[in-house]
């Protein structure tokens, strides 16, 4: 069984978010990246984008195939994590630390709450 | 249910992630597809390839049959054991599969084949062998109590001789490169899927497990169908359904090299057609991309080549010994060394070049 931290929240395309100072820090599951494989590429968005919740931030890519990041929350992309332009991999190692993909300043708070708890998203793994 | 083959459950001891893969309950990776993929490049891996079907031809029609249905020709077949890839087409010159054709005759067995055919095209292969059977001299007699294992990379046979033990053991290190003899109730074949040196070994499938295991302990790594995929692409290797199928001539695939053209006697099915194809020059060809910069082939993606006109991506990946993304596709004649790709709605510039990627570890277009 995956891990699935229980501070953070989720969206039912498998990405998570971790609220800290106002700012959304987004990534993807560890049971995304075992269902992908190993992954060879990520794109993401450009610092400086202003994106709507529910928009399409990013792709990564596998092996085996491409799929979309999804953002949960709207507002201006303020970083993205250069370490996985070299190094994509690392985000099938540590999926919810070094492995994080960008940055969103948070515009409206309250969209935070049409995303999974921890128990929610399981529940929708487990239904798979 | 899926089907299974007799090493299902040692998948499972060893922690496969299993697939459907036509029908079929296969390993596509057991942890990571790009250390397996690695393993065959550099040291030695396994896989379960039991999946494929493995079909006799034998009676005193057999090479008069296969003549016939073959593009590529067994009369090419001297050396006992030798193994021949042949397209099997269709009366319009379309591609119904792919196979290996063995010799099994020596000085004391004459008329008799071995064919392996893909998975997926099982059933059509059959009922096509079947009608066309009608009126030579043959049996055709499918193999499932066969297990199939492919022990491929540089330190594969070495690795392999070390378990199997003398006899065979001597049977492998007098093997040519395609070519493959009985052993015991064994047959060992030095051919594979992954552009190294390597065995495909057939055996009886209550023997499969052990001998698995024994590869294991002898340093073998298991591979799952991911790796295979990957390793294929790069040896410029075709996929069946993917790179061709029944609509595409082996002309516009890559395969003009196994068509047997002479003796122009010889009649097989889908000459009239692709000898038309090859006189009016081909419309369309294959080629290999390379995209250097990030991101990765897939395939279906649109090739636009300037000035000339449109082609699609067949099989595309990520290539784990370059380290970029590759793929094969196909375009019109006349595409020369440049073209684009439209990934995402983007375009991207890639090198059109002439498979394989890579051979014996080596980049090699």
């Amino acid at each position: 069984m995956s891990e699935i931290p229980t501070e953070l929240r989720y969206l039912s395309s498998h990405e998570w978010v971790r609220v800290e100072d106002g700012v959304a820090i987004i990534g993807i599951t560890a049971h995304a990246q075992h269902a992908m494989g190993d992954l060879v590429f990520v794109e993401m968005p450009e610092v400086g984008t202003e994106l709507a919740a529910g928009d399409e931030a990013g792709v990564v890519e596998s092996v085996k195939a491409a799929s979309d990041i999804y953002t949960p929350v709207s507002g201006e992309v303020i970083e993205i994590n250069g370490l996985l332009e070299e190094a994509p991999e690392t985000v099938n190692s540590d999926p919810y630390g070094e492995g994080w993909m960008f940055k969103v300043q948070i515009a409206d708070e309250s969209e935070l709450e049409n995303t999974l708890t921890a128990d929610e998203y399981q529940a929708q793994i487990e239904d798979e | 249910m899926a089907n299974r083959t007799a090493l299902y459950e040692s998948h499972l001891q060893a922690g496969a992630k299993m697939v459907d893969f036509g029908g079929w309950d296969m390993p596509i990776h057991y942890g990571s597809q790009i250390e397996e993929h690695n393993q065959v490049r550099t040291d030695a891996g396994m896989f379960d390839v039991s999946h494929m079907t493995v079909v006799d031809v034998q009676g005193e029609g057999s090479t008069a049959f296969l003549q016939y249905l073959l593009a590529n020709d067994v009369a090419k077949l001297k050396t006992p054991g030798k193994a021949l890839y042949s397209g099997m087409l269709n009366e319009t010159g379309g591609v119904i599969d792919d196979l290996i054709v063995y010799n099994m005759q020596d000085g004391n067995t004459q008329g008799w084949f071995r064919v392996v055919v893909n998975c997926a095209t099982r059933e059509k292969d059959l009922a096509w062998m079947a009608t066309q059977s009608q009126g030579f001299s043959v049996t055709i007699t499918e193999r499932p109590d066969f297990a199939m294992i492919a022990v491929q990379g540089p330190n594969a046979i070495a690795k392999t001789c070390a378990v199997v033990g003398e006899p065979k053991a001597a049977v492998v290190r007098s093997l040519s490169v395609f070519q493959g003899l009985p052993a015991d109730d064994w047959f060992i074949a030095r051919t594979g899927y992954t552009g190294e040196d390597g065995l495909e070994i057939m055996l009886p499938n209550e023997q499969a497990p052990a001998f698995w295991q024994q590869l294991i302990e002898g340093g073998v790594a298991p591979c799952g169908l991911g790796a295979r995929d990957t390793l294929r692409l790069e040896a410029g290797m075709n996929l069946y359904g993917s790179d061709m199928d029944d609509s595409v001539s082996p002309l516009a695939a890559g395969m003009g090299w196994t068509i047997a053209w002479a003796p122009e006697d010889r009649e097989f099915i889908g000459r009239g057609p692709i000898t038309a194809e090859q006189a009016n020059g081909p419309a369309m060809k294959q080629v290999g991309l390379v995209l250097e910069t990030r991101g990765v082939l897939r395939g279906h993606q649109k090739v636009i080549v300037a000035n000339v006109g449109e082609g699609e991506i067949t099989s595309g990946t990520f290539s784990p010994t370059l380290g970029y993304s590759i793929a094969l596709a196909r375009v019109p004649a006349a595409t020369g060394e440049a073209a684009q790709v439209e990934i995402r709605g983007k375009l991207h510039d890639v090198k059109v070049v002439k498979p394989p990627f890579v051979r014996n570890g080596k980049q090699v277009f």
